[in-house]
């Protein structure tokens, strides 16, 4: 019981850590595996709080088909985010 | 195309990936997942290979009219499914404990799950997991034809 919510703690903790890098990060890719990690915390946490139908979905589209389409979409434009 | 790491990872974890899917679709009535799991993993699979891979190629493996075509053959399942229980009212389990496919009975009480019963569940998944696999798949091809365009503007 004890572990579990430790496990919780550092899911939520890297949770705020991957956002703020998705964020903070200037290459655009790093960004988009960023948000992938995100994701796939986000799906280990749906499966602590026993709902293994939300995380197959999350890590289904949330990890898999939005960083390729993030992917996708970097390789038609530019990697580095330009300054205004 | 993406650097020869990715592109051989690419290749070994596809087949895995979609038999994964499969599984989560096959085995929807019986454990966590279904047919819109099952087919957003399928897509995955799909995804993977447009990432890594050359777009004139992946052009060439992957039709958007066969995707197309899924997606039309997996509501059309769906909606068949559904109708031909329509003399007691629609979406009528008619397949159930009927001893055909999928219509095995089971005894009262706890037991292990056997994939063979549920009726028309696991049809429905099946169904629902063809037409999604085909949605999202055309999503990716979509975007594919889109960074091709810009490619060709910019040289």
């Amino acid at each position: 019981m004890i572990l579990e919510e430790i496990l919780q703690v550092l899911i939520l903790i890297g949770l705020i850590i991957s956002g703020y890098l998705a964020i903070k990060f200037r290459d655009l890719l790093a960004c988009a595996i960023a948000l992938g990690i995100f994701s796939f915390l986000l799906s280990l946490e749906f499966y602590i709080l026993q709902a293994p139908d939300v995380a197959i979905a999350e890590a289904g589209i949330g990890a898999g088909l939005t960083t390729a389409i993030f992917i996708l979409a970097i390789r038609g434009t530019s990697r580095w985010e330009v300054e205004e | 195309m993406m650097s020869k790491i990715v592109r051989t990872q690419a290749s070994f974890l596809y087949t895995f990936i979609l038999i994964f899917g499969f599984y989560i679709v096959a085995h929807g009535h019986l454990t966590p997942g279904g047919g819109f799991q099952g087919g957003a993993v399928i897509a995955t699979g799909i995804a993977l290979i447009a990432v890594a891979f050359n777009f004139s190629n992946v052009k060439r493996w992957i039709k958007k009219t066969h995707l197309t075509a899924a997606e039309g053959i997996g509501l059309l399942t769906f909606l068949i499914t559904a109708l031909i229980g329509i003399g007691t009212s629609f979406f009528y389990n008619w397949l159930a404990n009927s001893g055909l496919i999928f219509g095995q009975r089971v005894s009262y009480g706890v037991n292990p799950g056997y994939l063979n019963t549920a009726g028309t569940l696991p049809v429905m998944n099946l169904a629902v997991g063809i037409e999604v696999f085909g949605g999202l798949g055309v999503i990716i091809l979509y975007m594919l034809n889109y960074v091709k365009e810009v490619r060709n503007d910019a040289s």
